[in-house]
């Protein structure tokens, strides 16, 4: 076996495991606070990347206007679609609300095409270039700074939530919505930051993602991957959705390498598989008891 | 309710024939379904026949979905292994289609047990996402396998036979889809008049309490599984015949989708519904395209626009369905009748 190979291939794993930590953190963040499965979260990562597009490519605005320009819309993305299409479905069933995100997704995907064609896009460059060496380990610099990039956002949001106002908040929240509201917390706000917060961070690991790998209306199907990553890592733990993330990343990538590019999905659903058996609320999520 | 039709016993109120009004509409309607074909056009008949099997398929997954309360993402994958089944079963043997398409829906059916075992342990969301994982290995197995399956080339059949005829067309694939579909909505609909159906309703309702009152929850959610696993696999098999190629991405994660928002669009719960649904969501695309092929002329841009569109408005008629009116269709058919039954006394 080739060392050195293994360990360029597991680095570039573990980097894009990184990336979808990020994104499993924003999923996570909608789920505790709203209890609302999020499919669309693969779409709103293309939009935020192809409105990058839009503000570097077509817009010739520099990387650092353009990149924080895109996270906000995403975020604002997120804000639109939570008032508009999820608040009405408070108190409906979960599948009902499953249903409602896959139609959004099925939406972003029809406007992205509609706006941007269906071809496949490269995004400009704006990471640096220059190659990247951990010992003996190359590692691609663009998987290399956009891991960079994503573990200082993750670490501002980890802090924001211990010890700011609005974490705080939505913590509580997440725990006990009734307790929350008599408390004085506004609920409702809750619900919206949390979906805009979610989708901030799902749009910058877009425009990451879409760095390296390209961007296509396809671009959606990560959800699916970060979906994997959710519920091993148990839905509401956002220590989970950090393990299962570099896991998972890890994981695809060795299995792709190895096993060819049709294993890949096979691979981590196989171990989804196995977690629904033996823990069915994932590795540290809530394990939900429930009363007549 | 009309009026002097108060029912007096059980038996009355559980009948499927209530009134001789219903039973002529009812024979009106299946001399229309059988006068269809010889007169409509073949691209009408080609649209009767996709109606026909999505209306099999989204039975099978409003009994599971809207009747047992399990959410699958499967249902594409099921299908998937039904069409295979009828697909090995024509290059590999003389079995005529009844055989064929029996054998496709319990392979289907076993396969689908095997997906249900997880619902022991987990339910709702959880469960949708292990049946989205079985989605993805059977695709992976329809790729892979080669030697069953012919890898992505996949595998061309030969038509439908029955006693030395063959249904070659879509003119004869129609008299083995229609009735097929009519037989499956009429057992579905007498399924929920037994003790395993309302099983079913109770599971859907709360579980917990339904476990409670005695029903055995795994074996009634597996035997939800294999029944609207069977219904997939038919309707898989069906697919294969009319088709006659089966391809790994004939069945995507995409047509599991399609039918969960038929049966929502539809009404979940609601066999009508199921039937509303499948017929609604097959037609919006042709009448899309319809529309796109007139406006050509004056806008030649059309055909590009076509197929985001078609994206949108999909999404659309979900989101819109589920806020707007979430018992979806069958409710909007409820209305009218009840416009008509109470016409001209209340407008």
């Amino acid at each position: 076996m080739d060392w050195l190979f293994f360990g360029e291939i597991s680095l570039a794993g573990l980097a894009m495991g990184g990336l979808y930590a990020l994104i499993a953190l924003g999923f996570v963040i909608i789920y505790k606070a709203t209890r609302v499965i999020n499919f669309a979260i693969g779409e709103i990562m293309m939009f935020a990347a192809y409105l990058f597009l839009a503000f570097a490519g077509g817009m010739q605005l520099s990387p650092w206007i353009a990149v924080p320009l895109a996270v906000l819309g995403g975020a604002l993305l997120g804000g639109v679609i939570e008032k508009v299409m999820i608040r009405p479905m408070l108190g409906e069933s979960p599948i009902a609300v499953v249903m409602v995100t896959i139609g959004i997704a099925s939406i972003l995907v029809g406007l992205v095409e509609l706006i941007w064609t269906a071809d496949p896009q490269l995004l400009p460059e704006f990471l640096p270039r220059q190659p990247v060496f951990i010992g003996e380990l190359y590692l691609a610099p663009k998987i290399a700074y956009g891991f960079v990039i994503g573990m200082v956002v993750l670490a501002l949001y980890l802090l924001y939530f211990r010890f700011s106002r609005g974490g705080v908040a939505l913590r509580a929240t997440a725990s006990d919505q009734a307790a929350a509201y008599s408390m004085g917390i506004n609920v409702r706000r809750v619900f919206n930051l949390a979906w805009v917060f979610g989708s901030l961070a799902a749009a910058l690991a877009g425009i990451l993602v879409a760095a390296t790998g390209g961007l296509s209306p396809q671009f959606g199907i990560i959800g699916l991957s970060v979906l994997v990553v959710v519920i091993v890592g148990g839905l509401d733990s956002i220590v989970g959705a950090l393990v299962a993330g570099v896991f998972i990343g890890w994981l695809e990538t060795v299995a792709g390498a190895y096993l060819g590019g049709a294993y890949r999905m096979p691979a981590t659903f196989a171990v989804l598989a196995i977690i629904l058996i033996f823990k069915p609320y994932g590795l540290f999520g809530t394990h939900e008891i429930e009363r007549v | 309710m009309r009026i002097g039709d108060a029912k007096q016993t059980y038996l009355a109120d559980e009948a499927i024939w209530t009134s001789s009004t219903q039973k002529a509409w009812f024979t009106l309607l299946l001399v229309a379904l059988l006068g269809f074909p010889f007169l409509a056009n073949p691209y009408l008949l080609y649209l009767g026949c996709l109606v026909g099997i999505a209306i099999i398929s989204t039975t099978g997954l409003n009994i599971l979905t809207g009747y047992t309360g399990l959410i699958s993402l499967g249902q594409a994958g099921f299908m998937g292994v039904g069409a295979y089944t009828v697909a090995w079963l024509s290059l590999h043997t003389a079995l005529p289609f009844p055989v064929t398409l029996l054998a496709a829906g319990l392979v289907a059916a076993a396969v689908g047990v095997l997906v249900g075992l997880p619902s022991l342990r987990v339910k709702g969301l959880y469960l949708a996402i292990a049946t989205l994982a079985a989605s993805v290995f059977l695709h992976f197995i329809f790729a892979e396998w080669k030697s069953v399956t012919g890898g992505m080339e996949g595998l061309s059949l030969r038509p439908a036979h029955l006693f030395g005829l063959e249904f070659r067309s879509d003119f004869a694939m129609y008299f083995i889809i229609v009735p097929l579909a009519i037989l499956a909505l009429f057992c579905a609909k007498n399924l929920f008049r037994t003790r395993v159906g309302r099983a079913f309703i109770a599971i859907r309702d709360r579980d917990i309490s339904a476990e409670i009152l005695g029903i055995p929850l795994l074996k009634y959610k597996l035997m939800s599984f294999a029944l609207s696993s069977f219904y997939a696999g038919v309707a898989g098999g069906l697919f294969a015949y009319f088709y006659r190629v089966v391809t790994p991405e004939s069945f995507p994660l995409s047509m599991s989708i399609f039918y969960l928002a038929a049966v929502i669009v539809g009404g979940m719960g609601n066999l009508l519904g199921g039937i509303l649904g499948a017929a609604f969501m097959t037609l919006v695309p042709e009448a899309l395209k319809l529309l796109t092929a007139a406006m050509t002329p004056f806008w030649p841009d059309a055909p590009v626009f076509m197929s985001p569109m078609l994206e949108i408005i999909f999404g659309a008629l979900i989101v819109g369905f589920l806020i707007f009116e979430p018992h979806g269709l069958a409710e909007i058919w409820r209305r009218i009748r009840r416009f008509f039954h109470l016409w001209p006394f209340r407008s």
